[in-house]
């Protein structure tokens, strides 16, 4: 179901309706030019590795032809290459170590996990979306579509789609971390739900934010004065705000 | 108060998600807690939603509903059941439906080799745009180029090259049909061409019927898989022309999904026939009425396999009581 240009809504038998966020070009791409580089590592390694166990030569398969070299190291170097996105696709329910790392994930059009089938047709249609070269007319599909479909997609009835729980951490912080499961229900009743939350994305996130930023936002949250305080006091009186 | 009571909860949901999500066999009892917590988190989503909407909570709730609600409505996977019913029901169905188109692409490529046929034997210097310089010295030699290639390939190698060759062929015959069939046309125009062509220069140099006896082994199994991975790409075309009451995508999906279950087993097929073409046909071991009998006897087994199949008692249940609307 669709819910817009850049959400996918998800039916469910509560009637509770949920939108997922659709990934556009730049989660696509990150997500490919990751696996890429995975898999041509792995191919790569397999190549080399097996090639010098064999014969004591990183490129022996280059200068030969015999069949124990081809099943031995070019064959299997191949099946890594090309069968790596369906495989993988199919093992991790519509994701690779590379959509993970990008936080997108494959879902059928009804949000579910998408069929083997459609994960296959998805994977087969890829030669046409990299013709004529870098995946021109993938990208073109993807830029013209509403849902940034590639032609593979279409065919496949599959989006791709953001998935929070692997791709923004820090924003899952609600109860894995330090966030809103720990904190004291009159902490919530007294500052208020949005203020809570900003206290806990603050708390989250002390350590990447640089000094002045965290001293700046602490204040303003604490309604004290940037210098009334050192940082290790500020956290430690944010702490205490939500506990 | 209300997220202090229900944090804990939300925190034992955290900890089933993934397990829940990825598992292929996860703990029955566990499965019970998440389908319990299935509608709880449907009141506290509705509730946040409600309270405080577009708040952290309120997405993160989202997120774990829509995470729940995928784990558990993951579709079944039965590897028995599934191919039970694609052998059974969907390659025949569709087979059947492709039929016409499946005819049409085979008399095309036919008369797309009598044209190379003809091209070649009436202008003999068009040879070299259907043979390599290597090939058209190798048959002025009075010797075909297909012998002796085992003193240059091993088998094994032949046929993995050649089934690898093969496939990509059907999959572009396949996945050009986008282009509103044109795609396939020019496939299967230009395959036609260069095998008539390459007969009639073999012809000219009476090597026709050494070629033939080469080919009958794999040809019967490749030219048919090439017909029907042409005939879905045109299908392809035609649904992205002539979509009737779809959308142009939902008959393209349609359209591509169904070519697909149809390759599945003609891939299987084309392995086959790149291990015979490896093994069988360059070897002169083979007599004729052998590489006949393995030839004719292979293209039986594709059609069994595409047609025939819900006749076996296995398959007839699962191939019963199939409606029109589902081709």
């Amino acid at each position: 179901m669709n819910a817009g240009a850049d959400r996918l809504r998800v039916a469910s038998v509560t009637g509770m309706d949920v939108e997922l966020p659709i990934a556009g070009l730049g989660g696509r791409s990150y997500a490919f030019v990751i696996d890429w580089h995975i898999r041509i590592a792995g191919a790569l390694a397999w190549f080399g590795l097996s090639s010098l166990i064999l014969y004591g030569d990183l490129l022996a398969a280059v200068a030969e032809v015999n069949a124990l070299l081809f099943f031995a190291v070019v064959a299997p170097s191949l099946v890594i290459y090309l069968l790596y996105h369906p495989i993988l696709e199919i093992a991790m329910h519509g994701r690779t170590p590379g959509k993970r790392i990008a936080g997108v994930r494959i879902v059928a059009a009804d949000g579910h996990v998408p069929s083997v089938g459609a994960l296959l047709i998805r994977n087969l249609l890829r030669t046409l979306d990299s013709l004529p070269a870098l995946y021109v007319v993938g990208l073109a599909t993807t830029l013209v579509t509403r849902q940034a479909l590639r032609i593979g997609d279409i065919a496949a009835g599959t989006v791709l789609v953001y998935d929070d729980a692997d791709a923004r951490p820090a924003r899952n912080s609600i109860w894995r971390t330090s966030g809103l499961a720990n904190v004291e229900a009159d902490a919530v009743a007294r500052l208020g739900l949005e203020r809570v939350e900003l206290v806990c994305e603050l708390l989250s996130r002390w350590d990447v934010l640089d000094a002045g930023t965290r001293r700046r936002l602490a204040a303003r949250l604490l309604e004290e004065d940037a210098d009334a305080a050192t940082e290790a006091e500020f956290k430690g009186r944010l702490q205490e705000l939500v506990r | 108060m209300w997220i202090a009571q229900r944090s804990a909860a939300w925190r034992q949901l955290a900890a089933l998600l993934p397990e829940v999500e990825d598992s292929r066999c996860a703990d029955p009892e566990l499965v019970l807690d998440a389908v319990r917590s299935y509608p709880e988190l449907a009141r506290d989503l509705a509730v946040a939603r409600r309270t405080s909407p577009g708040s952290a909570l309120a997405q993160q709730l989202e997120q774990a509903y829509a995470r729940l609600h995928r784990g558990l409505f993951r579709p079944a996977v039965s590897l028995r059941h599934d191919l039970v019913r694609l052998f059974g029901r969907e390659v025949p169905a569709i087979a059947r439906d492709l039929r016409h188109r499946i005819l049409i692409v085979a008399i095309g490529f036919f008369l797309a080799a009598s044209a190379g046929w003809w091209l070649v034997a009436s202008h003999p210097e068009l040879a070299r745009l259907v043979a390599s310089e290597k090939m058209i010295e190798t048959v002025q030699r009075g010797q075909l180029w297909t012998e002796g290639l085992l003193n240059i390939w091993p088998s094994s190698l032949l046929s993995v090259r050649i089934f690898a060759n093969n496939i990509v062929v059907a999959i572009m015959a396949f996945c050009l049909g986008s282009i509103y069939g044109l795609g396939t046309i020019y496939i299967v125009a230009l395959n036609g061409l260069m095998l008539g062509g390459v007969f009639a220069f073999a012809a000219q140099h009476g090597l026709a019927g050494r070629l033939l006896e080469f080919v009958v082994a794999h040809g019967f199994v490749e030219l048919t898989i090439i017909f029907i991975a042409a005939a879905i790409g045109f299908s392809i075309g035609e649904a992205i022309a002539r979509p009737a009451h779809r959308t142009r995508s939902q008959a393209f999906q349609r359209a591509v999904s169904r070519g697909a279950v149809l390759m599945l087993p003609c891939i299987l097929f084309l392995i086959g026939a790149g291990l015979i073409e490896g093994y069988v046909s360059p070897n002169p071991a083979f007599p004729l009425a052998a590489r006949l009998a393995i030839g004719i006897g292979s293209w039986l087994l594709l059609l069994l396999a595409l047609g025939g199949l819900r006749t076996l008692p296995g398959f007839r249940v699962a191939g019963r009581n199939v409606k029109r609307d589902e081709h």
